[in-house]
């Protein structure tokens, strides 16, 4: 008998005759939309993130401003000109995202156009990462229900952190260790 | 109202001044009480213990005395707590002990839920002019989630001041037979809580259960801290002309 | 390379007696614990519906393990239908045997890990390094309780025994290239791990994770992480090798929606943690392969009260919230999963033919609060409560209980019990000899009273006479 046979054989032995369950979903699916800028831009804020809420229009000129001189990387797809290749030598990546959420300050990568590889976006220090207004969701299932499952996915809520030394939150350990978000409004 | 009173097995042996006055507290407040004599234990120690065959035994037991009350009051949130959550486990769906164990536990109440919800009042009228902290006790906070009701009766005794447990929510290290299985940490949870307990001042520590107020008395007197246990039903028992 | 806990000595309650009398211990679990119990508490209070969240977890783990071969089944499929390859172990020893092969056919002699609880319960590191593969552990506690050649203590931050100072002193001591001018300011033993493990991250050609999720309809795996070693691991490397227990499945891409509320908050007490990573199959241009564990949970599976354990999360807010976890610390428990979900997991696992394993459904004074932070709502007292009338028990104790039984099944004999401690209680030293003494070595007795209640009752307490 396989492995594969006999765990399944005793999974059925085990589970004979014990009833099924229903699944109460009686959580929220849906929120009530209130300033989901606003919110996110807290959120985010709180995890020791930089969040810079602009119009659409200023977007191109703030990064600019904020990848200065540094050697940042910038994916296919992204819609800006130039930028550095090497991963090894990087300061930084600038990307999109894919869905963002208010509740938990959370950003999704989903690794399409103009988001980067997942290596671009974690061995270089800095994240650079666009987020437009519409794509920010209340809540944790909206944007469960918004994402592709058979793409690779990356949640990203605030920089790289650790909690391993007595319980408290340090920032900054093996991924980027800043994050600036740039919510375009 | 006529009540049954289930005393339980320790406090009947080491604390009959709690039945005493959980007797004449209800009879102040207008109930008539009779005590079951065939009553004995609950079955908590051996259940828990891990002695299911001699804990159902007593469980039977249990049924069969406080069968035919309208209701039965216990100053033990703890014994309470295992007839009204645990009895329902240990009984096959659909048996005989299964119908005979949903006619008596809703009917059991621990003394403070008694007061509050069945004779719905939070003052008894009691005097009792000391300072006093309160330990809500696990089976009581989540068990029987007495929450805020003894508290509310200890507030509106005339004289006594109430002040805050820091950590009340932890458990004091009694545990029944964990006591003695594991001593070192039982008595160290036990040491915490005593020092929390002195932290606030209070001549008195409180609480609706003398098992765990047993545990935190040991120790208290063992440092000889002078520091007095009280069960809930003592307190509100308490009253000008006692004193 | 860190110890392991299989066949350890001893029992639990020797165990914590030495525990409790380390004032390190207590001090740096006490401020880990109350730290962490803050932050969960603050994180579940801002959600309205966290109850609703937590009965909706608790229904889809049980429906998922009440049909776990069809979901299972639906699991390899997915994966195989995206590239990746699927592997069944029966046991520890199937499991490590399968992952020792793999690697070999790489011919790579050196593997980074993501932290992992299902390799750690195989012993996989230890297998590997019979084999001369070497494993790197990535994550910062999993390092410092490598480096310290270590037990880990907790799920979630094995470390968790260890304070900043002592961590400085491991790390001097034993990582290669560390400045030495290092503080024991977290945010320097970060810095320096990071600088320790960057290169071998990016020359590692193999990684070994476990996952926090499986879902069967997608064939995705989740992990959540916070430092990004995960996803260094996870995406670098040319071949990801991930153990997984099978009782990590989700039926429903849906499922996640309420799974990845529930842990975060339940874990680190943050609303969501920095990092989470979802794969599904071979991804840009990896070798995958998943390997099903079951290593006992068929058996676990096949007891009604003790089945429910198999719903667990691995969020450790059992274990911060418990308060003999808080005083004996991790390493009492003798196994990877300490704290009360171990108290009621490991006994299951591993059966209680061992001193220690059947000493730990005692490890509890069911004070019920891991019950109730349970993400997915565990009834922990009950399995306990179960798991000892499955224990075996001293002979003096049994002896001990069945006289207590007789006495309490009939009020006759209780009364004449009473009267006879009545006539006797001037006669009960203040230390009580043998088993006994093991409450009056901290606690004085109560006074035995010369009249029971019920002797009362009957003189005259009845009529309002006594």
């Amino acid at each position: 008998m396989t492995a594969r046979d006999e765990i399944l054989a005793r999974i059925g032995r085990a589970v004979a005759g014990a009833p099924d369950v229903e699944i109460p979903r009686g959580y929220r699916t849906t929120q009530q939309a209130g300033d989901l800028v606003e919110l996110f831009a807290e959120r985010v804020g709180d995890y020791r993130a930089i969040v810079h809420v602009i119009p659409e229009a200023d977007v191109p000129g703030r990064i600019d401003e904020l990848a200065g001189s540094r050697r940042m990387i910038v994916p296919d797809g992204f819609d800006r000109a130039g930028g550095w290749a090497d991963l090894g030598t990087a300061d930084g990546v600038i990307t999109g995202c894919a869905v963002a959420i208010a509740e938990t300050g959370t950003i999704v990568l989903d690794h399409g156009p103009g988001q980067g590889t997942r290596a671009q976006t974690l061995v270089p220090d800095r994240h650079l990462c666009v987020v437009r207004a519409g794509q920010i969701v209340a809540g944790v299932p909206e944007a469960v229900a918004r994402l592709d499952p058979s793409r690779p996915l990356t949640w990203i809520s605030g920089p790289s952190a650790t909690s391993d030394i007595e319980l408290n939150r340090v920032e900054g350990v093996h991924g980027p260790r800043t994050l600036e978000v740039i919510i375009s409004t | 109202m006529r009540v049954a009173l289930f005393i339980t097995c320790v406090n009947d042996t080491l604390f009959p001044g709690t039945g005493k006055a959980v007797v004449s507290l209800l009879r102040r407040l207008g109930c008539d009480v009779d005590f079951p004599a065939a009553q004995t234990c609950c079955g908590q120690m051996h259940v828990n213990t891990g002695y299911r065959q001699e804990g159902v035994r007593l469980a039977r037991h249990f049924t069969e005395v406080f069968a035919g009350y309208d209701a039965v009051v216990s100053p033990s949130g703890s014994c309470a707590a295992m007839v009204r959550e645990q009895y329902p486990k240990l009984a096959g769906p659909g048996s005989r002990g299964a119908a005979a164990i949903a006619a008596v536990a809703p009917k059991v109440y621990e003394l403070s839920e008694f007061l509050v919800d069945v004779l719905k009042t939070d003052d008894v009228g009691a005097y009792f002019p000391h300072r006093v902290t309160y330990h809500p006790t696990c089976h009581s906070l989540r068990g029987l989630r007495l929450g805020d009701r003894p508290a509310r009766l200890l507030r509106n005794v005339r004289g006594l001041e109430l002040v805050p447990l820091s950590g009340e929510e932890e458990c004091c290290g009694f545990g029944g037979t964990f006591a003695v299985k594991n001593p070192a940490v039982s008595a160290a949870m036990g040491a915490d809580k005593t020092r929390n307990i002195l932290d606030t001042g209070a001549e008195v520590i409180c609480a609706a259960d003398n098992s765990c107020l047993m545990h935190i008395g040991g120790t208290l007197s063992r440092q000889r801290t002078g520091v007095r246990t009280m069960h809930l039903a003592e307190i509100l028992a308490s009253t000008e002309e006692a004193q | 390379m860190s110890a392991t806990f299989l066949g350890m000595p001893g029992n639990f309650p020797e165990n914590a007696s030495e525990a409790v009398q380390n004032s390190q211990l207590r001090y740096n679990l006490r401020k880990a614990t109350s730290t962490i119990r803050g932050k969960r508490a603050g994180v579940v209070a801002e959600l309205p519906d966290w109850q609703d969240l937590r009965a909706a977890g608790k229904a889809i783990k049980d429906h998922t393990l009440r049909n776990l071969d069809r979901y299972l089944v639906m699991m390899e499929e997915a994966v195989t239908r995206a590239g990746g390859t699927v592997h069944w172990a029966r046991d520890a020893a199937e499991a490590n045997r399968i992952v020792t092969g793999l690697v070999q056919a790489t011919g790579e002699r050196e593997v980074v890990k993501v932290k992992s609880m299902a390799t750690q319960e195989i012993g996989l590191n230890e297998a590997l390094a019979e084999h001369g593969i070497e494993a790197y552990e990535t994550d910062l506690a999993e390092l410092i309780v490598q480096l310290g050649d270590d037990f880990p203590s907790h799920i979630l931050v094995p470390a968790i025994h260890r304070n900043r100072s002592e961590i400085r002193e491991i790390f001097l001591d034993k990582m290669p290239k560390v400045p030495e001018n290092l503080t024991d300011d977290p945010s320097a033993l970060a810095e320096a791990a990071r600088l320790h493990l960057r290169e071998r991250f990016l020359r590692s050609k193999v990684a070994i994770s476990g996952a926090n999720f499986m879902v069967a309809e997608t064939g995705t795996l989740v992990v959540l992480e916070s430092e990004g070693n995960g996803r260094m691991c996870l995406t670098l490397p040319e071949t990801l090798i991930s153990v997984v227990g099978i009782e990590k499945l989700l039926p429903a891409w849906r499922d996640l929606e309420v799974f990845l509320q529930l842990l975060p908050r339940s874990s680190t007490g943050e609303r969501m943690n920095p990092y989470t990573s979802m794969w599904t199959g071979a991804v840009e241009g990896q070798a995958f392969h998943l390997v099903l564990l079951d290593n006992g949970r068929t058996d676990v599976l096949a007891d009604e009260v003790g089945r429910q354990a198999l719903r667990c999360i691995r969020c450790s807010a059992c274990l911060n919230v418990c308060p003999v976890y808080e005083r004996a610390g991790g390493h009492a428990y003798g196994s990877v999963y300490p704290g009360p979900i171990g108290a009621i997991l490991t006994p299951q696992l591993r059966g209680m033919s061992s001193e220690l394993d059947a000493s730990l459904p005692f490890a509890s004074s069911l004070c019920g609060a891991c019950y109730d932070v349970c993400p997915v709502a565990i009834d922990i007292p009950e399995v306990l409560v179960d798991l000892r009338s499955k224990a075996p028990h001293p002979a003096a104790e049994r002896a001990g209980m069945k006289v207590a039984g007789w006495i309490l099944n009939d009020h006759v004999r209780l009364a004449q019990a009473q009267r006879l401690a009545g006539r006797l209680r001037g006669l009960v030293p203040k230390r009580l000899p043998g088993p006994a003494s093991a409450w009056t070595d901290t606690r004085d007795l109560p006074e035995i009273p010369a009249e029971s209640f019920r002797d009362w009752w009957e003189r005259g307490g009845r009529d309002d006479r006594a």
